[in-house]
Order: structure tokens, then sequence, then C-alpha cells
């Protein structure tokens, strides 16, 4: 997994609550065994104006022109503006990789749903959580001003706008720390190897039909 | 269970009322960090073909394998057609994925219900039928609606493919504790009024993000009255209420559905487990973070207006009216919603029509919800308006049961499709899909843009009602049908 330390990233705004994740990666995309790629069928039936099948070109497919991320002036933007419960729906990881594809490193919005925001931080996405006022202020500022940038620190648990203005964020200390240095879980885990092993013994003495 | 939660109290005397959350949680505690980051231990993993590809790929780079074998099981359901599989999967990209679970099920020694077994279905109709889900387990799999497991007294909770790949690799996740709802619906249902329609208003009164960071037990008069059936429909959409996981606590009412079930303890073992599983419920004074309370008396047949299982309604209410909602996101919201659902504020729910109705999905594909959408269809034939209107059992054990009590016949007699087991038109990942525009009455989980084939508008309703919609071709209060 790729490390987050810092970003500084332009800003796109999706205005919508429930942004769910059968609209960040529809269906169809979902028979790929593969991880990668996902990025040009993100938000596929809002960004296209036709139907999408897995393995299209879609550098002539038609665009939405009133899709945010279809104008020419968030092109390139690294972070997602987002409204309340976003990545609701299935545990499809294909949503996080489909953003990752596409070049988003972090979301910021009020909510997200449980599945999506732990997927995230399994690749290397930081989603941060501020209060619904401070994101209702950022959209009014991304839309103002062409060209909005904001600046990311995830070992100081800070967003800052171009103006100065700091906001601070929670962030889980261990999935801080898997984020800053890039760790794998599993590696993590099997370090406790032996206390896998030991708690399974006692499972096993106590409740022995689960070991059938 | 009793003796590791007892464990973990060290040498205290007192013991805390605890809910049964705290139960289940504590029992499966490897090792846990002082800011509560935890190795939880999973006792079941359920497999299918859409998020396990990539999780199988990661185990082979990294020379990893299944840490236990027998803790997984394993069924293609996504991707499989509903229609005669005698050729196998026509769309190539399907076929590849559901060959890719079957060459990694062999690879790694895991057991697989193949397409053509008759065990065959959809993973969380298939893990209760068979007794692989049990109280007091652990139990995750790759997809949200894992929730299913809950209603018997199991945590259960869906996971993204990495996760999947951790639980292969270590048979643990980890994880963080969540908060605690108690939401109790004391009372009775009126007739014709089932558990779909209680799951559809508690979304409704809590919101889609009401559940966001708890767990949530249902509990009160009227989820103790439901069947194992009818609690897997409240549980499996405890997750669109935002929740990491529902539950119900263990009744006689959960060991009489277990009993005899193929993976389930037998003899000595049988009465041991029993024994355990009698102490999974929340102690009476146990404390919660946070509990709603719904009268059962007041819950009306649902039928979800919008594009989020939030936008509901009783059966005899009036699509609402944006201008009225205070919120300004939320109003936006809605008349997003209406427009894409093609519908004006203040028009009667019983007035729309759909075109196709689709009964079936892990919330509502159990033989009960085929029962109660056969009793409605019985001697009658669908409208002429209704394009198609399909049965998908949820597993081949379900088809063949329904077909001995002649449920088939009933509803093939009525005009309806007969089908074989799969997720279908839930999320329409194989052919069974709305065209652009088309409006389906579907006993599914998600009214999400989309969510049935693009540009397809979904109301969400219970077997029963949508059999009522499929009669009369529009909606129907199925108490006057």
């Amino acid at each position: 997994m790729q490390a987050f330390t810092l970003l500084d990233g332009l800003v796109a705004p999706l205005d919508r609550a429930n942004v769910d994740t059968d609209a960040i990666i529809p269906k169809q995309f979902l028979k790929s065994i593969k991880r990668s790629g996902f990025g040009p069928n993100l938000f596929d039936e809002w960004r296209y104006l036709d139907h999408g099948e897995p393995g299209e070109d879609c550098s002539n497919r038609p665009l939405n022109p009133d899709f945010v991320l279809n104008q020419s002036r968030y092109k390139g933007a690294e972070i997602l503006l987002a409204r309340d419960n976003f990545g609701c729906g299935s545990s499809r990881e294909h949503a996080p990789w489909a953003l990752l594809d596409y070049g988003f490193r972090a979301i910021i919005a009020p909510s997200y749903a449980d599945i999506f925001f732990n997927n995230c931080f399994k690749n290397g996405i930081l989603p941060i959580v501020l209060e619904a006022a401070s994101v209702a202020r950022l959209f009014q500022e991304a839309y103002e001003s062409e060209g909005y940038r904001l600046s990311i620190d995830l070992a100081a648990q800070i967003v800052a706008t171009p103006a100065g203005e700091v906001f601070g964020f929670d962030v889980d200390g261990f999935r801080k720390h898997c984020l800053l240095n890039g760790l794998d879980d599993i590696g993590l885990s099997l370090q406790h190897s032996a206390e896998i092993h030991a708690y399974e013994e006692r499972r096993r003495q106590r409740s022995p039909w689960l070991f059938q | 269970m009793r003796g590791e939660g007892a464990e973990r109290q060290g040498l205290k005397t007192v013991m805390t009322a605890k809910t049964l959350y705290d139960k289940l949680w504590d029992a499966h505690v490897v090792r846990a960090e002082p800011e509560g980051t935890t190795l939880l231990y999973i006792d079941r993993h359920l497999v299918h073909e859409v998020t396990s590809p990539q999780a199988f790929e990661g185990l082979r780079l990294a020379d990893r394998k299944p840490w236990r074998v027998s803790a997984n099981l394993a069924v293609a359901d996504h991707n499989v057609p509903t229609t005669d599989r005698s050729h196998g999967i026509a769309d190539p990209v399907s076929r590849i994925q559901v060959e890719t679970l079957d060459q990694n099920c062999t690879e790694f020694g895991i057991t697989e219900f193949h397409m053509d077994d008759p065990r065959q279905g959809i993973v969380h109709i298939v893990g209760p039928e068979q007794g692989a889900t049990l109280p007091g387990m652990t139990v995750v799999c790759g997809d949200s609606h894992t929730s299913t497991h809950g209603a018997f007294g199991a945590l259960a909770f869906g996971i993204g493919t990495s996760e999947v790949e951790h639980a292969l690799a270590t048979q643990c996740l980890i994880q963080k504790k969540t908060k605690s709802l108690l939401i109790r619906v004391e009372g009775q249902l009126g007739a014709g009024v089932t558990a779909k329609d209680i799951v559809l208003a508690i979304i409704g009164v809590i919101g889609t993000s009401g559940g966001n960071g708890y767990t949530i037990e249902f509990a009160g008069q009227a989820i103790r009255a439901l069947s194992m059936e009818g609690r897997m429909t409240v549980c499996n959409m405890a997750i669109e209420a935002g929740a990491r996981a529902g539950l119900v606590a263990v009744d006689q009412t959960t060991i009489d559905y277990i009993k005899g079930r193929p993976y389930a303890p037998t003899a000595a073992l049988w009465e041991q487990a029993v024994a355990a599983w009698r102490d999974l419920k929340s102690d009476a004074d146990a404390k919660f973070d946070r509990s709603v309370d719904l009268d059962a008396a007041t819950i009306q047949p649902q039928v979800t207006w919008g594009t989020s299982p939030e936008m509901v309604a009783a059966v005899d209410a009036r699509v609402p009216d944006p201008d009225a909602e205070t919120d300004p996101v939320k109003r936006e919201g809605m008349r997003r919603a209406l427009e894409y659902m093609a519908l004006t504020p203040g028009m009667a729910i019983t007035d729309i029509r759909p075109d196709k109705v689709f009964i079936g999905s892990c919330t509502n594909a159990r033989i009960e919800d085929l029962r109660a959408a056969a009793a409605v269809a019985r001697g009658r034939k669908i409208a002429d308006n209704i394009k198609i209107a399909m049965v998908v059992p949820g597993s081949g054990l379900v088809k063949r049961q329904a077909e001995q009590e002649g449920l088939d016949k009933i509803f093939i007699a009525a005009g309806f499709e007969w089908r074989e087991p799969g997720c279908s038109m839930c999320l329409a990942m194989n052919a069974d899909r709305l065209e652009p525009g088309e409006r389906c009455a579907s006993t599914s989980n998600r009214n999400f843009e989309g969510r049935q084939g693009q540009g397809g508008r979904t109301h969400l309703v219970s077997p029963a009602m949508a059999a009522a919609a499929a009669i009369a071709g529009h909606f129907v209060d199925v108490r006057n049908f």
C-alpha cells in the first residue's frame, strides 16, 4: 500500500448526500478479477451519457457535461469533497480502487458508511471527517475559486485552506500509523500468530462444535 | 461462550451487565491494544465469486495459505444465470469470475457448492440453511448483507476484499468495537404486515446513516414473534441503516431452526452447544449507547418512493413534497430522487404502476417469503402492464421445498416466471435487469439509482406486496387484497 503523509491537491466538490457504491462503480465492472483499471469507470453512470461495459475503451464515450468531474477546472483533482454517508451500500472494495485509480487520495465529508470507510484505509486513501458546517464552507470556497486546493497533513491531522484556515480532524491511531508507513495489515497480524493459535486452542476446548 | 467472557473479566467478582454484542465481542478477542484496536477471531468465513479473486491472488503473491481451511465455505451467487444452466454462463466475463472461484477453492482446498449443486444459492441463504451459521459465531463475508446472520445471535458483518484476504490468512480481523443501539419493536404486527415492513419502517425513522458507528440489537415482542426467516430479513437490512451489524438474541425459535441442519452439531456436542447458546442475550440491566422504540401496531405495509431505503412511506400515503423539507441537502436529494423516479409530490403510492416485479434476494427469497407471495398469487393472474414478474428462490433447497409444496405451479399459473437460485435482479450482475426507465416492485434491499439496471427505478416492498402489485398492476394495500 502506498503511504499517505502530506497532500496538496486540487479539490472536486461532489454535492450529493448518500453517494452509494453502486454510483461509485456500477456492478458490471465488478466482474473483473483484478484490482486495477477501474478509474475510467468511476461514477460511470453519472459521468457518461451511454451505458458502459467492462473492457470498453472509455476515451471515445460521450461525456455528461453536467457531471462535476467532467468540468475542466476539476481535471486532476486528488481530493473529493462529499456530503453525508458517502460510500453507503455494498462492501465492494472496487469503490476505493476506482477512486484511487482515478487519482483521488483523500475524501472530505461529514460522514461515511462503515465498510467503505474501512476499505479506504486498506488502499492508501484518507477519508477525513469534518463537521457538516465546515464541509459546507469548503464546498462554497471550492465553487467560488477556480483551482481551489487544500493541503492535508496526516501526521499533524490538519486540513489547511489556501487562506491559511486550519481544520483539525480525528483519525484512529492504528490506522494513521499504517497509512503513514504504508503498512500491510496481514503482515502485522501474523506477528501475533502464537496468540492466535493459543486463542484457537482455548476456543476449541470450550466450543468444540465449532471445530468439527 | 460464558467461560470465555468470564475469563476476560479476570478476578473481578462482580460481573457487569453485558449486551449481547459485548458478550460476542469479548468471546472473540485474541488481543487488544489499550486504545481499543483488537485482533478479533473469525469463526466462519463465507466466500463468493465477486469479492474474493483479488484476495486469493494476494495470498498467492505473498505465498500464504488459508489459516483454517474448514472455517471457509464458498458459493457462486452474484453472476449465475437464473435460467437454464445446462450450457453454463453465456457472459464470458461472468463465466471467468465463477471459474476463478472454482479454481481458487480447488487450489486452496475450500468447500464450494458449485452451480449445479442443489445446495447452491445466495450465500446469506445458504449459510443458515446449512447450519454453517451458528449462534455465538463471528461470521464474515465480502458482502455487506452479511449482517443477515446476526439473526442467529452471531456477530456478522460485511468486509472488503483486503479483509477477505486478511480473514483467509490470519482467521482474524483488526477491528474496533462499535457503539450499541437497541431497537425495540413492542406490540403485535397487524395482519399482512411483515418483517420487511418492520425494517423499512425502522430505516424510515432512523435514516440510512442512523446506525453509522453502531451494532443494532433488534428486540421486543414483535421481533421475538418473528420466525428465523423474518429475523434474517430484519438483520439483512441493518446495513441499509448504516450499522456494522444487526443482532437478535437466541431463543427457542433459533435453536429449533438449527437442529438437524448439515453443519449443526449433533448428540452430546449439540447439548453442550445449546447450553452455551442460551446465554446469548443481553443481560436485563445491560446499558446501550442509544435506544429507539417502535410500536408494531402502527407499522403499515411499506413502499419506497425514492433512491435511498430511507425514502419510504406507508402504502396508503402519498409521495412527499421536497418543498416541505427544511434541510437543504435533504431537499435537493428528494428532488433528484423524484426526478429520477419520475414521480410527482402528492401522488398516491397506490397510483404507482410497476413494469416488472422481482421476488428474490438475500432479503426475501426464503421459503416463508415464497409462501407469502404465493398466497397472494394463488388463483390470480398478473396484470397486463407487467412485462415480467419473476420469482428467484434463494437456494436450490428453497426451490426444491417450494416445488414440493406446489408453490411453483401457483406462480406459473399466475404468469410469474419460476427461476434458478441466485442474486439475480437485486443487483443485476447477471442477465436479469431493468431497462432504462423501467419501474420495478422488488423484494430486494437497495433502491439506489441504477441498482437493478442503468436508469431502472426500484420500489422496495415485502414479498406479499410485490405479488399484489404484480396482480393489480399498481401498488396496493395487501391487507385489503
